[in-house]
């Protein structure tokens, strides 16, 4: 069963227009500027007097500048684009105890990845986030989202040389999930999403990722809002099956797909909340208002507006920096036009359009 | 008395030196991947990339010696997309694995090409008394991972990969052992429509060359039906994956359909950064053999069940080493 979505109404902006609200959130990662690219490099240069707490002090920059960017952006919830993390799995990894690195694997071509090995059993140790959290929430005015990449994610894309089983192996890293968790909320995190792009390549393990959910989101207090980020998957392999996870939303990009996939969604009633993409983070044309505004009504087949939170298909770290802020501010205007149309009464939903509670 | 031969099916990781050089020279993008027609430094970085694969494998002892096949960028489909009548369309997943490959998209006749020929005359040279064992992908899985746009129909292009790959090897320095890999027979098993020619496909591949041919499968096991056909091909060996997926359903098959009178045993996991014992590795090749109750075999390959490239540099050297030590006759392991 899906939790009680009903904390979103904590994200409205106190100034907001419109009666509906259409909570607007991004993915998580977003490109870095050139000069922090730089700054990686010259820390790694041993002949450089470029230090560590230089480097520290650039991506506390980077993440003001980011953050900013959101905001302006006119997005109701932000992140800082990820600017500390270079991979979503080395990041986690190199703070868990039990992991090892041994050098870089191919993925394709000459891209590579440190995949690193679990050894040991993997414990929690120093907070993963909760300082990156902190600074953020100081620097920002709108409330703030924590991407954590998830546990089945973790186990995946890592070498199982210790756990008898990768489901093993995700379990025990969902229990320090669910740590970090408590740790985050503890210092105000109320929007958390886990990241799970793995289940997208494997979806038979989806009731794996199930009990990941539910060991994570043990003892989370139901106003913290919990959403889950699924990519580039056939979904008919978890649908219905998702509507069983003990989540707040379910974030998807569809927008990529041309909303193929979007009546997969249709039957039975969808559950949790959906965090459509409405944008596509793959190509560098920017998507128009109205181009958006149509996507968001794609949306609306599944789920009714108060249960409807847009978003880009994905991060959007690998887009021109000009063309992903481009892409944010149009996909804030056309949700903010959607709802004063939908005030309106302007859009029919259609009776089929499953209505809340 | 089986013998037993140390091998690897190839594909093997590029030293953490090349990769960072030849990244730097070819870049990271698709139309930066490998064509066939490089230029004088990137062909001088993979000489000394490949001469450093050929002496970890000759220094570790391993019974038979790979090329590496380290400028397959493309992995298996590596011979079609440096082919001059394939065109490389998008980027693909390789199998389940979170690695991938560019489409190659089959536009025109599937002439000679002498690539890979290219690369085991360099590697013939590099050798003195050592083996040298050819890796090729098996004719079904390079028609599996390819499109075809211009013979039309799945069972002649089948025949013209086979016949193609034929062609390659024909041109091979002299070779010990052939290994053609076979992932798709596990992974996306024939239909109806072309399951009874995949034998004949192999075979003609099989036929070019007057070395030892295994036909490597791994994954998983092999559907009943498929394996049952794939004895008829005219082969040394058929090789297993004893790893990954159901150990039993391969036993069976096995042992209900017999197997040639040479066998490839996958045990060393390529896929997973724990190093195994030598003592374990031959223990379980013993555990193997035991299984098969109805034949004994003159060969025996012990081998890792998948290519190394999924593992880093260092953990791939070191189950070469564990793979040719576990193959020592005066190895004693408690039976």
């Amino acid at each position: 069963m899906s939790r009680d979505a009903e904390n979103r109404e904590q994200f409205r902006p106190e100034a907001h227009d419109n009666e509906h609200f259409l909570l607007t959130t991004v993915v998580g990662s977003y490109p870095k500027p050139k000069w922090l690219n730089r700054a990686n490099d010259l820390a790694e240069d041993p002949d450089s007097k470029f230090t560590q707490e230089h480097l520290h002090e650039a991506h506390d920059d980077a993440c003001r500048v980011i953050t900013n960017e959101h905001e302006r952006s006119g997005l109701d919830t932000v992140v800082d684009g990820e600017m500390r993390r270079e991979e979503m799995v080395e990041y986690f990894a190199h703070r868990i105890p039990g992991y090892e690195f041994n050098g870089p694997v191919k993925v394709w071509g000459h891209n590579y990845f440190d995949k690193p090995s679990v050894v040991g059993e993997v414990e929690y140790d120093e907070p993963w986030l909760v300082d990156e959290f902190e600074f953020t929430s100081d620097v920002a005015s709108k409330p703030v989202k924590v991407p954590i990449t998830g546990p089945y994610t973790l186990a995946s894309w890592s070498f199982n040389e210790h756990y008898d089983s990768e489901a093993d192996l995700a379990y025990a890293l969902a229990d320090l999930v669910n740590e970090e968790i408590e740790q985050l909320v503890e210092a105000g995190a109320t929007y958390i999403q886990i990241d799970e792009p793995a289940l997208a390549t494997t979806p038979d393990d989806h009731a794996i990722v199930g009990e990941c959910l539910e060991r994570i989101v043990a003892g989370v207090p139901d106003e913290v809002r919990i959403g889950l980020h699924v990519c580039y998957g056939d979904y008919s392999r978890i649908y219905p099956e998702l509507n069983d996870y003990p989540i707040d939303e379910f974030d998807v990009e569809l927008c990529n797909g041309g909303y193929e996939q979007i009546d997969v969604f249709t039957d039975p009633e969808f559950e949790p909340d959906l965090a459509l993409g409405v944008v596509d983070v793959h190509t560098a044309e920017v998507e128009t208002v109205e181009e958006i505004k149509e996507n968001i009504k794609q949306g609306l087949k599944v789920v009714p507006p108060e249960k409807l939170t847009v978003s880009p298909d994905c991060g959007v770290k690998l887009l021109p920096r000009e063309v992903a802020y481009q892409k944010m501010e149009n996909m804030v205007k056309a949700a903010r036009e959607v709802e004063a149309e939908l005030d309106a009464g302007e859009i029919d939903l259609d009776a089929s359009v499953p209505q809340a509670d | 008395m089986t013998e037993l031969v140390s091998t690897t099916p190839g594909l093997y990781p590029l030293p953490d030196w090349a990769k960072q050089e030849l990244s730097d020279l070819k870049g990271h993008q698709k139309h930066d991947l490998i064509s066939g027609n490089e230029g004088a430094d990137i062909v001088s970085a993979y000489d000394r990339a490949r001469e450093e694969v050929v002496s970890e494998q000759t220094d570790a002892g391993l019974d038979r010696v790979v090329e590496g096949q380290l400028r397959w960028d493309d992995m298996l489909a590596h011979p079609l997309t440096v082919h001059e009548n394939v065109e490389t369309g998008g980027i693909v997943r390789y199998y389940d694995n979170n690695n991938f490959y560019r489409d190659p998209q089959v536009r025109g006749e599937l002439t000679f090409s002498g690539d890979v020929a290219a690369e085991l005359d360099a590697t013939a040279d590099l050798l003195g008394d050592e083996s040298l064992q050819a890796v090729l992908p098996g004719p079904y899985s390079l028609s599996d991972l390819a499109t075809d746009e211009y013979y039309g129909d799945e069972a002649d292009f089948l025949d013209a990969v086979s016949e193609f790959l034929a062609g390659e090897v024909d041109a091979f320095p002299e070779h010990e052992t052939l290994f053609l890999l076979e992932p798709s027979l596990v992974f996306s098993p024939p239909g109806e429509d072309v399951d009874d020619r995949v034998p004949e496909a192999i075979s003609a591949v099989s036929d070019a060359t007057d070395a030892d041919v295994v036909v490597h499968t791994y994954w998983g096991a092999l559907d009943e039906k498929v394996y049952a056909h794939l004895m008829d091909a005219d082969v040394d060996a058929i090789g297993f994956d004893f790893v990954a997926g159901d150990r039993d359903q391969t036993l069976y098959n096995i042992n209900e359909y017999g197997t040639k009178d040479d066998i490839a045993l996958g045990l060393v996991d390529g896929q997973n950064t724990l190093v195994e014992d030598p003592e374990t590795v031959r223990e379980r090749v013993e555990w193997t053999l035991d299984q098969v109750q109805s034949q004994t075999f003159d060969t025996a390959y012990v081998t890792s069940n998948t290519e190394l490239f999924y593992l880093p540099e260092n953990r791939a050297t070191e189950k070469l080493a564990a793979l040719a030590a576990a193959t020592e006759d005066e190895l004693e392991v408690e039976a």
